[in-house]
């Protein structure tokens, strides 16, 4: 009896040991929801702008055109930059409380399976702003984004993947609904964040640390 | 029914090597710091270990350069495979048996 409980303590160690060298599985549900907040603030503020814009300049709206991109150009660094923070300290926090290493094996695979399509991602983007293709700026952060989230999703909580695909998706529709960039900005990185930060919270934090392990 | 304990293998009996053959079985290669985080011990009991697994043959050390640091990595060999899936067969028959 005490021998068949050490060899199944024995295997569960090895599967937590294998998947604990290959995922990344202390995100938090909490990033998720901050960043997606963080994005909907962003969103409102942005819409805002462009409102107030057409009200007092309704008689030169191509003259103060500059003005106004200046600002949401702003608003959209200041966002991206406080939806990363906020989702930092959380999967931070995740961490110290699970005690896996922030910058662990796993954590770089995720970072760097991230960031290849982010990266040429980015270029693109960069190109279609420089060449003045606007309306297309949307759909391809969008989709980018989504095929990095499925990229890394082999190294994190599985239902990264299912994220990478809805982002994908709402970036296509965007392709042939151009002009509404922002509204399918606001679903795919505020609300869509929000509903995968609550599913994981959910799934994986919504216990105490003891059940984790045994849900893995 | 043949005795099931006869596949455990003794080279297996320690949480440590256990951790250590486990992320070598699902990872190309991991390094010496990245393995110490990853398992949780102490630089000296990690190496320990690492040289009885690499003295019966079941793991390849290769070390290298990292700029002026020593990066020495890790990998299965084919021995070690074949051992460690007959040593998870053997955890496996031990189960069952005794049910």
């Amino acid at each position: 009896m005490n021998t068949q409980n050490e060899s199944l303590q024995e295997l569960q160690h090895i599967k937590r040991m294998m998947e604990r060298s290959t995922r990344f599985s202390s995100l938090s549900g909490l990033s998720g929801i901050a960043a997606g907040v963080c994005g909907l603030i962003g969103f409102w503020m942005a819409v805002n702008t462009i409102a107030g814009w057409k009200r007092n300049h309704l008689d030169n709206l191509y003259a103060s055109r500059d003005i106004v991109t200046d600002r949401l150009l702003i608003i959209a660094l200041a966002t991206f930059a406080a939806a990363a923070l906020s989702s930092f300290i959380f999967v931070y926090r995740r961490c110290k409380k699970l005690d896996i290493p922030l910058l662990g094996v796993s954590a770089r695979r995720v970072i760097i399976n991230m960031a290849i399509p982010l990266f040429a991602g980015g270029l693109f983007i960069l190109r279609l702003a420089t060449q003045g293709i606007f309306d297309l700026i949307a759909p391809a952060c969008l989709m980018f984004y989504g095929i990095a989230l499925v990229n890394a999703s082999k190294y994190t909580l599985e239902e990264t993947r299912y994220l990478g695909y809805a982002e994908i998706l709402i970036g296509i529709i965007n392709l042939w609904i151009l002009g509404y960039g922002l509204i399918f900005w606001a679903i795919g990185f505020g609300v869509m964040h929000i509903v995968y930060g609550i599913i994981i919270w959910m799934k994986y934090e919504n216990h105490p640390v003891e059940q984790y392990e045994e849900l893995q | 029914m043949n005795n099931p304990i006869q596949n455990l293998n003794k080279v297996f009996d320690s949480r440590v090597r256990l951790g250590i053959m486990s992320t070598l079985m699902v990872n190309d290669e991991i390094n010496f710091n990245d393995l110490k985080q990853l398992i949780d011990v102490t630089d000296g009991n990690l190496a320990s270990h690492m040289k009885s697994l690499e003295e019966s043959g079941y793991v390849k050390v290769s070390k290298g350069f990292i700029g002026r640091k020593t990066n020495t990595t890790y990998s299965v060999t084919k021995a070690g495979q074949k051992a460690f899936q007959q040593h998870l067969n053997g955890l496996e028959q031990m189960i069952k048996t005794m049910k």
